[in-house]
């Protein structure tokens, strides 16, 4: 049963990295976007993800709950060591969601809308920025139960190259899956051609953010290139990551692949998460000296992962055939709706 | 402010805050499906605009609804460390089956909102009932988990451990029933005399009458129904709370001394150095009777809980009192209504009646928090009521006061821009869905 309960886990970070980080990246490329196309982006963004939206974000929640239920030791160090990034992304949460919300159902369109959008641009980019931070730290190795300082504590196990080039990353990343995603949802060739080239940007920020981690990673001793290269599940989901990317820019030269060009993203990051999150397992905190958090040794007793897993697979069968039905009818009639 | 002063009111605040979007979500989508209803039976236009005007208040409370909700499932973790790495694993079944209950809410919703002229229109309208179900659902589940602060069950605690933990007898603990009940309860009056009172004030600025008119007869039946059941369901509780936290029920009544023949004391200044109420209206034998059902029966005072366990008793017993107070006030609202409805129809135009809802527009977010402060407040000064206290669990970081200054400018901030975002919506009802014939 704890295998279950991993794997959701797992999933669930991956879905809200798919589909959390599409929405994010939304906001991204319109913070990237020249005056003049912004509205067009903002009407196109907004028809794609409005009626998921409420849905994509769900995917925190339930991970966080895992976490919390699961392995509260886990939730429990992290929360309390990496409490300021937290609380500054959860402020980018507040700010985004209500934001995004706010200039949708304003009933009257104004200067507000200035404001709704700032707010929904800037919140857009510090969300993934900090969530990048703290997943790059509980990895890091700089969170240190023992400190009695305040610095050291509860500062410095965030606060290094590391953690921020792997910020600035995560934030590629995200754009680049909310450029893929809207290619789809163009109508003309004009913009079309413009997301292409916005979808090229972010994929080259995210190869040299990417860059910058592994440099960052060699000051701060951080051993990532033996993580990612000294096992063959690594290297075969790095290999499988760089060609779906060369065959992802050969299909969009041509038109029309659309599902294919997403499914080629989404493997990407897959594959991406995996290799780095393989090598660790079962650790998924690592602490200052060397030490572990394990996903099998601080997990909670047997009766609370059995009903835990047993609520996840039951909510399973209400959740995933009405969230299907429900992407499927908003893909198959596009376009202009009432609401 | 000291940090753990600061943690606690940072609690509090989220909490109070996310209450009213949560009980707004979980209310709303019941009001839209019976307009909605007389919408796709009746083809009168009125009711489509209801169900449309609402649904675009609604979906502004539901998103900081989420973000708040959000909030609140790391602040936990944030401000409370040590409970959660115990309590997390007990009490944490209702949550992993609440994540469905929000998942099953998000994904209506989003054939809700964003479904009109898409779908089969009982389809579309069932989306509707399901996202009111989910909400219901889910409101449930987070206060059994509440529940079991107050009454801890589901495990065994020897020497500081916490053994043979059973997250399904967890959840069902003693109080759940009680509190659950009673706040789905206060969910339907608070929300339904806020909207209540809203379209009351419009109909008395004789503005488009026919559409406030009939929106406000939708909440107002809602909102009267729960009103006469709160005071039966708030009866099972205090006999409740009288047997699991007899500290919690001593210090709602600021009842000092056991004694038999217990009074109930109405208002009044708690004294707790005197040990005495000042002021206060005493009605005797009612305490013994409302507990007890007997006007002889002896009840625990303060006196029989050892210093150090005993809750903050002026907080606790003036938040019951408001909470009471305002609960007869809107039984008193609410037979008006039954009386109009049956006997007087002409009452429904009558301004004194008009401005008797208007006056009770806040009255039940009111009472929803003022009861929240009871059952709170009355805990402490533990978090698990008998196993751990509150100063143990909370986080070792410094600094937690600015971290709840900040707090509290972003949710004040955020209730000012959503109080002037419904009263734009208000204000635009006229523009969009005005249908009166004179046009
Ligand atoms: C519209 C709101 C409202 C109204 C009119 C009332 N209540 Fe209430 N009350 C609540 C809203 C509420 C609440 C906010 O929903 C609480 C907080 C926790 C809970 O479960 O419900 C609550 C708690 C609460 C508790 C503590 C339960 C516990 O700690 O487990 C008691 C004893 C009562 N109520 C009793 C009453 C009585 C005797 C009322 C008589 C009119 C009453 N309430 C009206
Ligand atoms: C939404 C309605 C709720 C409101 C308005 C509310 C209100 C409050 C208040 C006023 C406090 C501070 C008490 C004090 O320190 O004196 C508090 C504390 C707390 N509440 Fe609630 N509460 C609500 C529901 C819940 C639920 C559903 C849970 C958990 C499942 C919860 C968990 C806590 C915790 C962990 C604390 C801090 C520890 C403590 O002070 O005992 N609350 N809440
Ligand atoms: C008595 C207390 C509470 C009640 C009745 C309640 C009820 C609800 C309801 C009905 C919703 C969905 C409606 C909406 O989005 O507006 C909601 C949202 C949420 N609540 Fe609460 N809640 C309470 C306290 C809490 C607590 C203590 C937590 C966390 C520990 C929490 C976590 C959440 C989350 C994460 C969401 C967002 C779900 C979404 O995205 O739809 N709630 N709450």
């Amino acid at each position: 049963m704890i295998y279950v309960v991993i794997a959701y886990l797992w999933a669930a970070i991956l879905l809200y990295i798919l589909l959390g980080g599409a929405d994010f990246g939304a906001g991204i490329i319109e913070l990237f976007t020249s005056a003049k196309n912004k509205q067009y982006t903002r009407t196109t963004m907004y028809q794609a993800i409005g009626p998921v939206w409420e849905a994509n974000h769900m995917w925190l929640i339930i991970a966080i709950v895992v976490l919390f239920v699961g392995f509260p030791q886990i939730y429990t160090t992290v929360s309390t060591h990496l409490h300021i990034p937290l609380v500054i992304m959860l402020f980018g949460i507040i700010a985004r969601g209500t934001a995004f919300t706010f200039r949708n159902y304003d009933a009257v369109v104004d200067n507000m809308q200035k404001v709704y959008n700032k707010i929904f641009v800037y919140s857009s980019f510090v969300t993934p920025f900090f969530l990048g931070v703290i997943a790059a730290s509980a990895v890091s190795g700089k969170i240190d139960p023992g400190a009695s300082d305040f610095l050291s504590a509860y500062v410095f196990s965030w606060l290094n190259w590391f953690s921020v080039t792997v910020g600035f990353f995560t934030v590629a990343i995200c754009g680049y899956l909310a450029a893929i995603f809207i290619i789809g949802e163009t109508r003309d060739d004009a913009s079309r051609k413009r997301f292409i080239r916005k979808a090229k940007q972010m994929n080259g920020a995210a190869v040299v953010f990417g860059g910058l981690v592994f440099l960052s990673a060699k000051a701060e001793a951080i051993p990532l290139d033996r993580w990612l290269f000294d096992n063959v599940v690594g290297i075969v989901s790095l290999v499988a990551a760089v060609l779906s990317l060369i065959l992802l820019w050969y299909l969009l030269l041509q038109k029309g692949k659309v599902l294919i060009i997403r499914v080629l993203a989404g493997f990407q990051v897959t594959m991406i998460l995996l290799a780095i999150t393989l090598r660790h397992y079962p650790n998924i905190v690592i602490l200052k000296g060397g030490q572990y958090l394990s996903l099998m040794e601080h997990a909670g007793q047997e009766k609370t992962i059995y009903s835990l897993a047993m609520a996840l697979l039951l909510g399973s069968i209400f959740i995933l055939p009405a969230l299907f039905y429900l992407i499927y009818s908003f893909q198959k009639n596009k376009g202009e709706w009432e609401h | 402010m000291n940090d753990f002063m600061a943690a606690r009111s940072q609690m509090a605040l989220s909490l109070g805050f996310h209450i009213v979007f949560s009980c707004i979500g979980m209310v709303m989508p019941f009001f839209m499906a019976v307009a909605h209803f007389y919408w796709l039976k009746t083809n009168d236009v009125v009711y489509r605009n209801i169900t449309k005007a609402w649904s675009k208040g609604v979906a502004i409370f539901f998103a900081t609804g989420a973000v708040s909700g959000t909030v609140l499932s790391f602040e936990l973790g944030l401000l409370w460390p040590e409970f959660m790495k115990h309590a997390g694993p007990i009490f944490g079944m209702p949550f992993s089956l609440e994540g469905t209950a929000f998942f099953i809410e998000a994904i209506a919703l989003g054939f809700f909102l964003y479904g009109w002229g898409r779908f089969n229109r009982w389809f579309h309208w069932f989306t509707g009932v399901v996202v009111g179900v989910s909400g219901l659902v889910s409101g449930i589940l987070v206060v059994a988990a509440n529940a079991w602060m107050n009454s801890p069950a589901g495990f065994d605690y020897v020497n500081g451990q916490y053994l043979n933990i059973d997250p399904i007898r967890a959840m069902f603990n003693d109080a759940w029933f009680s509190q659950a009940l009673h706040m789905c309860i206060a969910a339907f009056s608070a929300t339904g005399f806020a909207v209540a009172g809203i379209h009351a004030l419009m109909i008395l600025k004789k503005k488009n009458i026919r559409f406030h008119t009939q929106s406000f007869r939708i909440a107002a039946v809602f909102a009267c129904v729960a009103a006469l059941l709160q005071p039966l369901s708030g009866d099972i509780s205090a006999k409740d709370v009288a047997k699991r936290q007899p500290a919690k029920l001593a210090a709602m009544e600021a009842h000092y001394h056991t004694e038999a023949a217990a009074p109930l004391i109405l208002g009044g200044i708690p004294d707790s150095e005197a040990k005495e109420v000042k002021f206060a209206i005493k009605l005797p034998g009612m305490l013994s009777f409302m507990v007890h059902s007997n006007f002889q029966t002896p009840v625990d005072g303060l006196d029989k809980i050892p210093e150090e366990d005993q809750p903050p008793v002026a907080v606790t017993h003036y938040a019951f009192q408001v909470m009471v107070g305002l609960g007869m006030v809107m039984l008193l609202i609410a037979v008006c209504y039954f009386i109009a409805i049956w006997r007087k129809r002409q009452w429904m135009q009558r301004t004194w009646f008009l401005r008797a809802f208007v006056l009770a527009t806040p009255m039940g977010f009111i009472a929803v928090e003022a009861g929240w402060t009871v059952t709170e407040v009355g805990r402490q000064p533990w978090i698990i009521n008998g196993i751990m206290r509150t100063a143990d669990a909370v986080t070792p970081m410094p600094g937690i006061a600015y971290s709840f200054y900040i707090f509290t400018a972003v949710y004040i901030s955020l209730s000012v821009i959503v109080t002037f975002l419904l009263y734009r919506q208000i204000r635009m009802v006229d523009k969009l869905y005005d249908v009166s014939p004179a046009v």
